[in-house]
C-alpha cells in the first residue's frame, strides 16, 4: 500500500469511485454541520454584531486557498521525481479550486471588511498576498491551457509550481515590508493560546474540517474527470489511426 | 559562453535588433504618467521612484520574448542545447546579454527621466544605485518566463501574466529604496534585500529556465 500504486490510473479509478461517495457525503455533513451551527447556534458579537460568522467562511477558505498550493507543490514534486502521472492531474486538478477559494477569501474578506474597517479593500500584507497568490494561479492555469502536448504542459506548469512557491513566500515578506497591517494576526492555534472564544472556536473548527473534505471530494472528482478526457483523447486518437 | 554573450549583444545592437525599443517605451511610459495625474510637482515628485520603477519593469518586459524565440526559430537553441557549455551558462549568458542591452540603458536613462519627473536631487543616486542592483533579477527572472514559453505560438501575453507576479519582491524592494533615498531615509535595508533578491535568482533561476528549455525542445 503506497501512493505509487495510484500511478496505475485503473487503481486510482477504481479507489478513488470507492472513497468519493464517503468523502463527498461526510464533506456535505460536515459542511452543514459548521455552517448552520456557525449562523444558527452562537451568539452576535458584541462589538461585531452578526457580521462575526463570516468567518465560518472567510477562514476555511484562505486556509485552503493556501494549502491547494502547498498540495500542488508536492505533487508537482512527485510528478517531477518519479513522473507520476495521476499526481500531476491532480495539481491541475486543484489549481482552479485553490483559485476559486482565494476568491472566496477575497470576496468574504472585503464584505467583512466594510463594516468593520471602513472600507471594502485596503494594501494590507495579508489582503495583497492573496491578490498576489490569485495571480500566480492564474499563471499556472494559463500555462497548462496554452501548451498542446500533456506531458510537456505538466513539465512546465510542474517547474512553473515550484519557482512560484518560492517567489510567493518570498512576495509574503517583501508585502511586510512594504505596508503596515490592518488585518489581525492568526486567530487559532493547535499550540498557543487563542484570541477566538470557544463559542465561535468549536464551529470553526468543524467549518474548516469541512472545507478539507470538500476540497478533497473535489479533487478527486476532477482528477478523475482528467483521467476520463485523456482516455478519450487515447481513443480518439487510435480511431483516426484505424 | 564570452562567445555567446558577445554574439547575442552584436545581434541585439545591430539593425533589427531592437535595442532602443525599450528605452523609447520607457520614455513615453513616463511622459504619459504626467497627462495621467496632472503636471503638479509635488505629487509627480512623490511618485516619481515609484514610476520609474515600473517603467523600467514594463520596458524590460517588452523585449523579454526576444531572449529565446528568436533562437528557436532559426534552430541555434538546439544547437546551443547540445553544445559542450551546458544549457545553464548559456541561460545565464544570455540573461546578461539582456540585461547588458535591456537593464543598463534603462539604468542609465531613469536620473535623466527623473528630471522631467521632478524627482528630488537627493534621489538621483539611490534610483540609480536600486536599478543597477535590482534589473539584473528582472532579466533573470524574464530569463526563465522566456523559457517557459519559448515552445508557444503566441507566447507573448502569457509571458506577462507569468512574469509579472514574479517581479513583485523585486518591485517592492527597488521602489522603496529609490522612494526612500528621495526622502532621505536610511535605504541600506531594501538594498541589501534588493541584492539578495538579484544574487538569489542568478543562483538558482538558470537551472530552471534551462529545465524548461530542455522540456520545449524534447
Amino acid at each position: 500500500m503506497s501512493i505509487w500504486e495510484y500511478a496505475n490510473p485503473k487503481k486510482f479509478m477504481q479507489t478513488s469511485s470507492w472513497a468519493l461517495p464517503w468523502v463527498t457525503g461526510m464533506a456535505v455533513v460536515t459542511l452543514l454541520t459548521g455552517l448552520v451551527w456557525g449562523f444558527f447556534f452562537t451568539p452576535d458579537d458584541f462589538r461585531q454584531g452578526s457580521t462575526v460568522k463570516i468567518i465560518y467562511i472567510h477562514v476555511p477558505s484562505a486556509m485552503m486557498a493556501i494549502n491547494a498550493w502547498a498540495m500542488m507543490l508536492v505533487t508537482s514534486l512527485i510528478w517531477l521525481v518519479r513522473r507520476h502521472h495521476v499526481s500531476v492531474l491532480a495539481a491541475k486538478a486543484a489549481a482552479p479550486i485553490g483559485m476559486t477559494m482565494t476568491l472566496i477569501a477575497l470576496f468574504t474578506g472585503a464584505i467583512w471588511g466594510q463594516p468593520m474597517w471602513g472600507t471594502w479593500w485596503a494594501w494590507d500584507p495579508r489582503l495583497t498576498s492573496f491578490l498576489i497568490l490569485f495571480l500566480f494561479y492564474l499563471g499556472y492555469i494559463a500555462l497548462w491551457e496554452a501548451v498542446d502536448d500533456p506531458d510537456t504542459a505538466a513539465d512546465l506548469t510542474s517547474v512553473l509550481c515550484l519557482v512560484g512557491s518560492v517567489f510567493a513566500i518570498l512576495s509574503r515578506y517583501a508585502v511586510l515590508f512594504w505596508n503596515q497591517g490592518l488585518h489581525q494576526g492568526a486567530s487559532l492555534s493547535l499550540d498557543k493560546e487563542e484570541h477566538v472564544s470557544d463559542v465561535y472556536a468549536f464551529p470553526l473548527w468543524v467549518s474548516m474540517a469541512g472545507f478539507v473534505l470538500l476540497f478533497v471530494a473535489l479533487v478527486l472528482l476532477r482528477t478523475r474527470t482528467e483521467i476520463r478526457a485523456r482516455r478519450l483523447r487515447a481513443l480518439e486518437a487510435r480511431e483516426r489511426m484505424a | 559562453m564570452l562567445a555567446l554573450l558577445l554574439r547575442d549583444l552584436r545581434l541585439a545592437t545591430r539593425a533589427g535588433g531592437g535595442f532602443g525599443l525599450s528605452l523609447a517605451f520607457f520614455l513615453i511610459v513616463t511622459v504619459l504618467v504626467p497627462f495621467g495625474v496632472g503636471p503638479e510637482g509635488g505629487v509627480l515628485a512623490r511618485i516619481a521612484p515609484g514610476i520609474l520603477w515600473v517603467g523600467a519593469l514594463l520596458a524590460c518586459l517588452l523585449s523579454l520574448d526576444r531572449i529565446f524565440a528568436l533562437d528557436r526559430e532559426d534552430g541555434s537553441l538546439d544547437l546551443l542545447a547540445t553544445a559542450p557549455i551546458p544549457l545553464e551558462g548559456a541561460v545565464a549568458a544570455k540573461a546578461l546579454a539582456h540585461w547588458l542591452t535591456t537593464g543598463l540603458p534603462l539604468t542609465l536613462a531613469a536620473p535623466i527621466l527623473g528630471v522631467l519627473l521632478n524627482l528630488p536631487t537627493a534621489g538621483f543616486g539611490w534610483l540609480t544605485l536600486s536599478l543597477l542592483v535590482g534589473t539584473p533579477a528582472l532579466s533573470v527572472i524574464g530569463a526563465f518566463g522566456a523559457a517557459l514559453t519559448v515552445g508557444l505560438k503566441r507566447g507573448g501575453l502569457l509571458l506577462s501574466l507569468l512574469v509579472l507576479p514574479l517581479y513583485i519582491p523585486t518591485l517592492i524592494f527597488g521602489a522603496e529604496a529609490a522612494k526612500r533615498g528621495a526622502e532621505g531615509l536610511a535605504t541600506a535595508t531594501p538594498l541589501l534585500m534588493l541584492a539578495g533578491i538579484t544574487a538569489g535568482t542568478a543562483a538558482i533561476l538558470p537551472f530552471a529556465a534551462a529545465a524548461a528549455i530542455r522540456v520545449n525542445l524534447r
